[in-house]
């Protein structure tokens, strides 16, 4: 169990830095996106990565999967999938003469909803509601869903043919949502000489148990947020309300959320505050899905986060 | 954190541009040629399409074309690019043109700095309350812009207009202490543009039929008068201008005089009172008839016209004194005598022969005078502003054909018939009559007042006052002009108005925009001295008022300091030890963003300051460790570490 490395603040060096190592040297070149990824589930978030087809999505996937040593199933979402094909039937044993439920894909630790803009919005409030609630409900028996719970969610950009773009409530049940974009010159290069990064995804040991998670995730509940810090983040809300840029501001459950990032990615840098930093890095993922433009794309654009950022000072 | 491209300009900014651009230069379509008016509109119009249909802005090209046009167009039209007119023309274009050129900050910091300059502009051609109040607002808009443009602490419009107006009014203090301290100096502060006082219309020095009829279509004020005891009877308010002897016909002129004091014999006691006359680019004071023998200050023509030495080209303020009974000039000299018998040879043969059979009649002017005045009220003689044209032989023409006429067609016809029968007479220009505010009691004679009448100088009485118009027309002298005119004659409404409440209005806001002459804009050097005189300051000179205001104006800045500073929001001692630090690097050229984290200055200091790399991450730790950690932190290491800053 990694502690914490009483390390200087200003030399960073994290709980988690050789996990986050052990899946760079699989997905290459998008060291921030795995940190991103790791504190959304160490905050106890859902992920949604939004881009093109294959940059990788879903061997981030499966690549934290292995590394955390959660179990993994994928649900690739096309237009005729139900919710039961997601949660899971009953279904009738003749010998026994019980119903039997056969568990869906969700009973997994981590989910891969692959295009999930590609489901009807009845299957996708299906698995919005277990990622909500934690459990599922069927024929009056709720089930517990596994503990950690980690749905990774993707989506093409939303102008794609034959997509049902989410609703803004259903975005906003995504603790984060990043974008993984081409990857840069020499990563690429490098990719295309190694290849078979999935194969090499799926070989990946596991460097902590699932059974550590639940304690991490209390360790990272507990990161020091001092007065001034949550005086900043409630500044840096009130201030996207204000701003013009914007149709609306930040909900009080999206500062919540704010809050939580900022302690998992404090954490991930070994430390036991909270920082202005972490604010500021966690912002644009937690904070961009759940504005919407005033120039009607429904995103508010990344340009419009960093002069949030400026013009809210530091208290 | 990506930097987007900062030099490019926010779009949000480009509606308060546009809003600042038209309100700068919006009044100015009021005195510009209608082609500028038109051509300027129509760049905003194109530029505002552009941007709403987010084109692309013209290139440079056909911007430098537009350049050398606008400007060749206000050269052809000023025939100079420099002066007042041509100056503010070229001002408006620039700005209209600015708009197409709206790309970076900068731009948008050259319409800004131009509207503010355009805004002192306004005040060459008016000065009154609603200009005063409109430059007010579009400063407000302008600042809004500025404040918009370098993302200032509010995002909303309203919010911006309001954080706007409240600079605005934390300015206005300032300004009324400019106002009232601010050493004044007779005349400009630096030379106006040649054409800053344009010629305004008014009373002129020559008179020709139709021309008196002409300004009595106007309605603007001419001058004011605050008597000091009451106002004299209204057939005593003769106010003077120029006196005309030389007739050539059609145009009747001052004749050119040496000029010597007129002998002026006061019947009654002298009535003292203030003028104040607006510009009208001429010397003469419009003095009530007569002007007291006791006022020395102006000089008073043997005409009894008084003037002075300046042309008023602007509005001024005359403390004058007039006997309302009077005669002056008993011993008019010989040569006067005669320039006023002459008239134009050849000319108005059958006014020529009344006037002789009149003349062989009696011997006595006395009865002249009345016979030619029994001939105007006894004939039908119409009083109008619709005066028909007359021939060469124009008095002929008026006296026995058309017989309809304004003041000036009387007085010029009776002079005539005067000089005829061998009586001197002569025509006086000036104003007649005047109205009463009942608002502030001054009173007020308009263009419309302007008259003619005539004199005529009988032996043992002088020059005598006759206004054949008030034989034909009595109304014109008991009511004003309103009143004397049939319904149709084309007046200016606001001079036929009956409604008690209108007139109510007007009064009021005549009052109104008098009590802002006198007050604000007459704070001239005579009125500061009075101030301070009258607060045991004697004679202040420039030295004097520029200590005083230098010391009211940083004893209200330390007062606005000391308030700033009793309400700055409150830190806790790792803050105030913490700015310390900043100021500290701020002396290596290193200055912090406010939304700048301590940890990200310290990664920049690194890089580019390494010498002061390990001191400044040092004092880092330390206030972080105080100001986000959990356990309480030790100021005492902090502070020991600012004192190891370089």
């Amino acid at each position: 169990m990694p502690g914490t490395t009483k390390s200087s603040l200003t030399n960073r060096s994290g709980p988690l830095d050789h996990l986050l190592a052990a899946a760079g040297n699989v997905i290459l070149g998008k060291d921030r996106e795995i940190r991103q990824a790791v504190a959304c589930l160490l905050a106890g978030g859902h992920l949604l990565i939004e881009d093109l087809p294959g940059v990788g999505k879903t061997t981030l996937a499966h690549a934290l999967a292995r590394l955390l040593g959660l179990d993994f199933s994928r649900v690739q979402f096309t237009s005729d999938l139900l919710p039961a094909d997601i949660i899971g039937v009953s279904i009738y044993e003749r010998e026994k003469g019980v119903f039997r439920f056969l568990p869906g894909p969700v009973f997994s630790q981590v989910v891969l909803a692959d295009e999930i803009n590609r489901a009807t919005p009845k299957t996708q409030s299906a698995l919005l509601e277990a990622m909500e609630e934690q459990q599922v409900t069927i024929e009056g028996e709720t089930r517990r869903l596994p503990n950690p719970f980690f749905v990774i969610a993707t989506q093409n950009p939303a102008h794609q043919i034959g997509t049902f773009p989410l609703p803004e409530s259903q975005l906003d049940r995504f603790l984060m949502r990043i974008e993984l974009g081409y990857p840069e010159r020499s990563a690429e290069r490098a990719l295309l000489a190694a290849g078979g990064q999935r194969e090499r995804a799926d070989q990946l040991p596991a460097i902590i148990q699932a059974a550590e998670i639940p304690a991490i995730q209390a360790q990272v509940s507990q990161v020091h947020a001092a007065a001034p810090l949550i005086d900043y983040v409630q500044a840096l809300i009130e201030a996207s309300r204000q701003n013009t840029a914007f149709q609306h501001g930040l909900s009080p459950r999206a500062g919540l959320a704010l809050l939580s990032a900022a302690r998992a990615w404090a954490w991930l840098d070994g430390r036991q505050m909270v920082l202005p930093d972490d604010v500021q890095e966690v912002l644009p993922a937690v904070a961009r899905h759940r504005l919407r433009s005033v120039q009607g794309s429904a995103m508010a654009r990344a340009e419009d986060i960093t002069t949030l950022i400026r013009s809210v000072p530091i208290p | 954190m990506s930097t987007p491209a900062s030099l490019s300009l926010d779009h949000r900014c480009t509606p308060w541009l546009f809003a600042a651009a038209l309100a700068t230069t919006a009044p100015h379509a009021l005195h510009q040629p209608v082609w500028l008016t038109l051509l300027a509109g129509a760049i905003f119009t194109y530029a505002g399409w552009l941007w709403a249909r987010n084109e692309r802005l013209p290139g440079r090209w056909l911007l430098i074309v537009l350049v050398v046009l606008t400007c060749a167009g206000v050269m052809l039209e000023f025939r100079t690019l420099l002066g007042r007119d041509a100056g503010v023309a070229m001002l408006v274009l620039f700005m209209a043109l600015k708009l197409l050129e709206l790309r970076s900050q900068r731009d948008a910091m050259v319409l800004i700095t131009l509207g503010y300059f355009l805004l002192l502009t306004h005040y060459f051609y008016s000065q009154s309350i609603p200009t005063g109040l409109w430059l007010i607002l579009t400063m407000t808009l302008v600042t809004a812009a500025l404040i918009r443009l370098n993302g200032g602490p509010a995002s909303k419009p309203v919010a911006t207009l309001r954080y706007a107006g409240l600079l605005t009014m934390q300015a206005l203090p300032f300004m009324l202490v400019f106002y009232v301290l601010f050493p004044r100096i007779s005349g400009p502060l630096w030379g106006l543009p040649q054409d800053a006082h344009k010629a305004s219309s008014g009373l002129s020095e020559q008179m020709s039929p139709g021309s008196i009829a002409d300004l009595a279509l106007s309605s603007a004020i001419a001058f004011r008068v605050r008597f000091d005891g009451d106002i004299p009877p209204r057939d005593k308010l003769y106010w003077r201008g120029p006196v005309m002897e030389s007739f050539d016909g059609r145009t009747w002129r001052p004749a050119d005089s040496a000029n010597q004091p007129p002998v002026i014999e006061a019947l009654s006691k002298p009535i003292t009172y203030e003028s104040t006359i607006e510009a009208n680019q001429q010397r003469w004071l419009l003095a009530l008839d007569a002007p007291s023998p006791a006022l020395k200050e102006f000089a008073i023509k043997s005409t009894l016209t008084v003037t002075t030495p300046q042309i008023i080209n602007q509005r001024a303020r005359f403390a004058l004194s007039s006997v309302t009974d009077y005669r002056y000039n008993v011993d008019e000299t010989e040569p006067v005598l005669r320039r006023n018998l002459l008239l134009p040879a050849n000319l108005n043969p059958r006014s020529r022969e009344l006037a002789e059979s009149w003349r062989q009649a009696s011997d006595n002017p006395m009865l002249t005078v009345n016979k030619a005045l029994a001939l105007f009220s006894g004939e039908a003689f119409t009083y109008t502003l619709q005066a028909p044209l007359l021939g060469e032989n124009g008095i002929d023409d008026f006296l026995f054909q058309t017989r309809r006429g304004f003041c000036e067609h009387y007085a010029a016809a009776f002079v005539v018939l005067m000089r005829a029968a061998g009586v001197p007479a002569r025509v006086v220009g000036g104003y007649q009559g005047g109205e009463r505010n009942p608002v502030d009691g001054f009173l007020i004679i308009r263009q419309s007042d302007a008259h003619a009448w005539a004199e005529v100088w009988l032996a043992g009485q002088g020059w005598v006052r006759v206004d054949p118009t008030a034989v034909v027309s009595p109304s014109r002298l008991e009511g004003g002009i309103a009143s004397a005119l049939a319904d149709g004659e084309p007046l200016p409404a606001l001079l036929t108005v009956r409604s008690e409440w209108v007139r109510g209005l007007r009064y009021r806001w005549e009052a109104i925009n008098n009590a802002w002459n006198q007050q604000v804009l007459g704070y001239n050097p005579e009125r500061q001295r009075e101030l301070f005189s009258r607060l045991g300051v004697a004679n202040p000179d420039w030295k004097y008022l520029t200590s005083l205001l230098a010391a009211v104006i940083g004893v209200l800045t330390l007062a606005v300091a000391a308030w700033t500073f009793y309400h700055r929001p409150r830190s806790d001692p790792a803050q105030r030890l913490w700015r310390q630090a900043l100021k500290r690097i701020a002396r290596r050229q290193v200055s912090a963003a406010p939304w700048e984290t301590p940890l990200a200055l310290q990664r920049r200091v690194e890089i580019e300051h390494p010498e002061l790399a390990t001191a400044f991450t040092t004092v880092v730790e330390a206030y972080l460790a105080i100001r986000y950690s959990a356990t309480p932190g030790d100021l005492r290491q902090l502070r020991e570490a600012i004192a190891k800053l370089p």
